[in-house]
């Protein structure tokens, strides 16, 4: 039990899993924009719109988040020279943000679109018939009730990218998975209780984000 | 408003073949006519929700717009009730009315507050008015869609089946509210099943079958003396009981 302790003096465990929490957070504001701009291409009545939002999903939806991140530091900063952040790491963590928030972003369209699905095209109609054109009717009327309805998907979304963060890794960035295999590397005697550390910390995190959207998808379900 | 040689396919099926019908303003029009016969479809195309083939559609002599702000300037001044009622299901009684008015007219929002509660007043639901659409009963839903029609001050009204959707006791409350409104002027065109409401507030009724308008004549005329055998055959079925 002091050895295991002792990890927790040794080792900045909250610090790692902080950087996961900062990689989660603005990755998941940047995802959810781009997300509702791709939904709101792939729902608009222009054709080109509608097949970039298409192409933009199926390509990224696809392609194994680790190769994005990777492509963040080797090809973006290593070949193309792309710099967010003068301070090295900083630099790093905001590739990563970019990377995950473009991976997760094609996945928050498909759970806005599905959100989407749950408004009656009576709905639709009803705002044209009224005057309003295809934005302002999905700024006031679709996207409101679309969001309500997506929000158990959306919170599936959040809690795979909670997890992902850890891809950061491949990206340069020192969080959980980095330091995790860092001490397994130094006390490979206490090999089990650092992957128990590691699989809890994320279960305190990622369970109050499922019960959260749990609640807020029936608390704000929209009466029909 | 004037519909000329309108046609419309759905696939095979011809749902609309060679429309043509001139609208006076004040005038009040009630399309009869079974299920299938595409009275529905023309309401529709009216304010093009759906598209049509070919021919062409007037409102005030200007040509129904294909899209975009024209077609949306066009829709406001066509005021349009859904056989289901379609209230904004996130949006209180009161918005659902207001809404129009400040987002597409750019009224302020304590004028609008006002003409909605004066036209809720006239449909009797103003009592409801911060209530959400899910908590009215379906004959108060649709009074207040008739209001929220009402408030973008619309030249002309359609009625898409207003009341087939409603539980008996509460049809006659929403034929109230039309019959009323037909007697201020205003230009409707309603396709409705309900022979009452055609009779006691038509000025002219069309019978279509089939895509086609098989017969107009005043109510007088169409329910004593139907010309063609398909509107007697289909009067005998529903006056019979």
């Amino acid at each position: 039990m002091d050895n295991f302790l002792s990890l927790f003096e040794t080792y900045d465990v909250a610090g790692a899993f902080w950087v996961n929490i900062q990689l989660t957070f603005w990755a998941a504001i940047w995802s959810f924009i781009l997300g509702t701009i791709l939904a709101l291409m792939r729902i608009s009545p222009i054709a080109s719109l509608q097949w970039f939002g298409a192409a933009y999903v199926n390509i990224f939806r696809n392609t194994p988040l680790t190769v994005i991140i990777a492509f963040g530091v080797l090809g973006l900063w290593g070949q193309l020279n792309v710099v967010l952040a003068e301070d090295f790491q900083v630099n790093f963590l905001r590739l990563a943000i970019l990377g995950l928030s473009i991976y997760h972003a094609a996945f928050v369209c498909e759970a806005i679109r599905s959100g989407v699905n749950t408004v009656p095209l009576g709905q639709a109609e009803a705002a044209r018939a009224i005057g309003l054109s295809f934005l302002p009717a999905a700024r006031l009327i679709i996207l409101p009730q679309a969001l309500r309805g997506a929000v158990a998907p959306l919170g599936n979304v959040l809690i795979a990218l909670t997890k992902n963060s850890t891809v950061a890794f491949a990206g340069s960035v020192i969080e959980s998975s980095n330091l995790m295999k860092e001490m397994i590397e130094f006390r490979g005697d206490l090999v089990i209780p650092i992957f128990f550390i590691f699989a809890m910390g994320f279960v305190i995190i990622v369970v109050p984000i499922g019960l959260l959207t749990t609640w807020l998808s029936r608390k704000l379900a929209v009466a029909r | 408003m004037l519909l000329k040689n309108v046609n419309k396919h759905y696939g095979e099926l011809h749902v609309l073949q060679n429309i043509n019908l001139e609208v006076a303003r004040g005038e009040v029009v009630v399309v009869i006519g079974p299920s299938g016969s595409g009275k529905s479809t023309l309401c529709r195309a009216i304010n093009r929700l759906e598209t049509i083939d070919d021919g062409e559609i007037r409102i005030d002599g200007v040509k129904l717009p294909a899209e975009g702000k024209a077609l949306a300037k066009l829709r406001a001044d066509v005021g349009m009730v859904f056989q289901s009622f379609n209230l904004f299901a996130h949006k209180s009684i009161l918005e659902n009315v207001t809404l129009g008015p400040i987002k597409v007219k750019g009224m302020k929002s304590a004028e609008a507050k006002e003409l909605a509660m004066s036209l809720l007043k006239r449909v009797g639901v103003d009592n409801q008015a911060q209530k959400l659409p899910a908590q009215l009963s379906g004959g108060q839903q649709q009074r207040v869609a008739i209001a929220r029609a009402l408030a973008m001050q619309p030249k002309v009204m359609l009625f898409d089946e207003p009341t087939s959707a409603l539980d008996p006791e509460m049809i006659n409350e929403v034929l109230d509210a039309m019959v009323t409104l037909a007697k201020e002027g205003m230009t409707m065109i309603v396709v409705t099943h309900e022979m009452g409401f055609a009779r006691k507030a038509a000025d002219r009724v069309i019978f279509m079958d089939g895509g086609q308008i098989v017969e107009e004549a005043t109510p007088e005329e169409f329910f004593t003396n139907p010309q063609s055998n398909r509107a007697k055959d289909f009067l005998g079925k529903i006056l019979a009981h």
